[in-house]
């Protein structure tokens, strides 16, 4: 068996028996990345050189010691690049460690590559990265999901035992569901975002991509807690997120959305879905039917708040501090304006029009005003939900992989990609995806996502029903052919 | 919505776009502003806004100088410099 197919459990438990040292398992990877990688091109970026010297010097025994985990090129990792796959941000070089980077490598695992996403975290599909697209592992015609398409392929491909990645309204669930990985976005305030280069300030959200379940309770257990210098981070207490995996499940609750089971939804994302929520029933969960009763809302109300949000964020690409500068302006403003033209991908130019035009005088109060009042009645349902249930069971994407180019120039059949993911990050509550099931195409086996989304601050419970199902199922198990 | 302008828009984004990038989204966001028409039907008579989802206010820290990047480091990543500053196009006349 290959090094690189272990989990990063398996491979933790080679470290301490010193089976392996850290730099072997840092040489097999990149074996790998070198032969697969050219086919996915989930990476954008990888210094081995000084991954290696990490290696030789690393500890063990401490809870992710010598393990080298991938990061999404939106984090910060000093001196490493952070282009947020723009051309914008090319020849960036980071000058400090984002908290989650710190808090990694205090628990001795190892950056050593940068995954490729969609600029700027704006997409579902990794095609409106400026480096390349990223291919699904699954059947290279079609795209990984995204935002964080890479860090799923990579997952995915036995590419990285983990990677880092974000999530603002369905970017780390939708492409792990679309890649048979575990993807997990931790509630708002779980998981500090200092060293995130903001998109939407109030729903960005860290998380982990893993092979298994057991390996997201270890990444969240160790990039959790309070942050200073992330005043939206709260000071809730960090359980041992592994201790839970295994206890029983018999008597929890799940709620079946109902409005999730409508029209619009691939027949055999439904069908895969209900079979596994039945499955959760012979695991001796009772389902319960609820009702989230805004949900055809969700998406509009997360394209007005993310994009207005991501037009004052991104205002500081202005070509003055870092990033690129257009040559030739006569003054600021035009350096200003043709530094943001050339710099700037189509997706992150519209969104930007967008969510200027819904905070411009006279609009604010119709758009801006109105999309949080609603998000506020989004909230509520899952409140209201929360009171009947445990946990919600539902899709994570509508359907599997679709064809690259399928509907890149129409960005709004792109937005419902998101229906089912988005209204977590409106509400600020956690959710994981998992692999459940495959759609067969052209002969190509498409794997299917299980979303469970839980209360705020309650992870530990969504990662024990998630690994109650992942290991009474062969999904996890299953690696595309490379 | 009518009222949507892209060109209008795009200079107060301070966003240059070519005649093609403007006629293009102005079709592409009207569709999406038409999508999100769909929200005048929520009744939000008495609903507060979400900024964002916890429940924090007023998160201060004490008035201290902490450790941070050094004039070097700062201008590190800077397209033009001089003289420990960021140099920039003309301003006023």
């Amino acid at each position: 068996m290959e090094l690189t197919s272990l989990s990063l459990s398996e491979v933790r438990e080679e470290l301490r028996a010193k089976n392996v040292s850290p730099l072997e398992v840092l040489q097999a990877l990149e074996e790998r990345i070198a032969r697969v990688d050219p086919a996915i091109r989930g990476y954008v970026a990888r210094d081995f050189e000084s991954a290696a010297a990490q290696a030789k010097n690393a500890d063990v025994s401490l809870p992710l010691g010598g393990i080298p985990i991938a990061i999404k090129d939106v984090i910060n990792v000093l001196g490493e690049p952070c282009a947020c796959a723009s051309k914008i941000l090319r020849g960036y070089r980071s000058p400090y460690d984002a908290t989650v980077v710190k808090k990694l490598r205090a628990a001795g695992a190892i950056p050593y590559g940068r995954t490729n996403m969609d600029e700027f975290a704006m997409g579902s599909s990794t095609e409106n990265s400026s480096i390349s697209p990223t291919y699904n592992p699954w059947d290279t015609s079609r795209i990984p999901g995204g935002s964080s398409g890479g860090s799923a392929a990579v997952v995915a491909a036995d590419e990285a035992f983990a990677a880092l990645g974000s999530d603002t309204g369905g970017s780390i669930r939708q492409p792990a569901a679309l890649c048979g990985c575990a993807g997990l976005k931790p509630s708002y305030g779980r998981v500090s975002r200092f060293g995130l280069v903001a998109f939407a300030s109030s729903l960005d959200q860290i998380g982990p991509f893993t092979k298994t379940v057991r390996d997201s309770a270890l990444m969240l257990n160790a990039i959790s807690g309070l942050d200073t210098q992330d005043s939206t981070s709260l000071d809730e207490p960090v359980p041992d997120y592994a201790a839970t995996l295994g206890q029983d499940i018999k008597g929890l609750r799940l709620g079946m959305p109902k409005e999730y089971f409508v029209g619009g939804i691939d027949p055999r994302v439904d069908e895969t879905v209900r079979a596994a929520i039945r499955h959760y029933e012979s695991l001796g969960a009772e389902i319960v039917e609820v009702s989230l009763p805004h949900t055809g809302h969700a998406v509009g109300v997360y394209y007005i708040i993310a994009t207005a949000e991501a037009s004052a964020n991104l205002a500081r690409f202005d070509g003055v501090r870092y990033g690129h500068r257009a040559a030739g302006a006569a003054n600021l403003l035009e350096q200003y304006g043709k530094t943001r033209e050339e710099g700037f991908g189509a997706e992150v130019k519209r969104r930007i029009i967008l969510g200027t035009y819904v905070l411009s005088s006279g609009y604010y109060d119709a758009y801006y005003l109105r999309a949080q009042k609603v998000r506020t009645l989004i909230r509520r349902d899952f409140t209201t939900a929360f009171d009947k249930v445990d946990a919600i069971v539902c899709p994570t994407s509508p359907e599997p992989a679709f064809k690259i180019g399928e509907r890149s120039d129409d960005p709004l059949r792109m937005y419902l990609a998101d229906i089912f993911t988005i209204a977590a990050n409106l509400a600020g509550i956690c959710g994981i995806s998992i692999p459940c099931g495959f759609a067969q195409a052209d002969g190509k086996a498409l794997p299917i996502g299980l979303q469970l989304l839980g209360k705020p601050f309650d992870e530990a419970r969504l990662l024990k029903l998630a690994h109650a199902y992942e290991q009474s199922t062969p999904w996890h198990k299953q690696k595309p052919v490379l | 919505m009518s009222d949507f302008d892209v060109r209008y828009t795009a200079r107060l984004a301070r966003l240059n776009l070519s005649e093609e990038e403007i006629a293009k989204f102005q079709s592409q966001l009207s569709q999406v502003l038409a999508f999100v028409e769909k929200l005048r039907e929520v009744d939000v008579t008495g609903v507060e806004p979400t900024a964002h989802t916890n429940p924090l206010y007023n998160v201060f820290r004490e008035d201290r100088e902490r450790d941070w990047f050094d004039a070097k480091e700062a201008l590190a990543n800077a397209p033009r410099q001089a003289n420990g500053l960021f140099v920039v196009a003309k301003v006023v006349e």
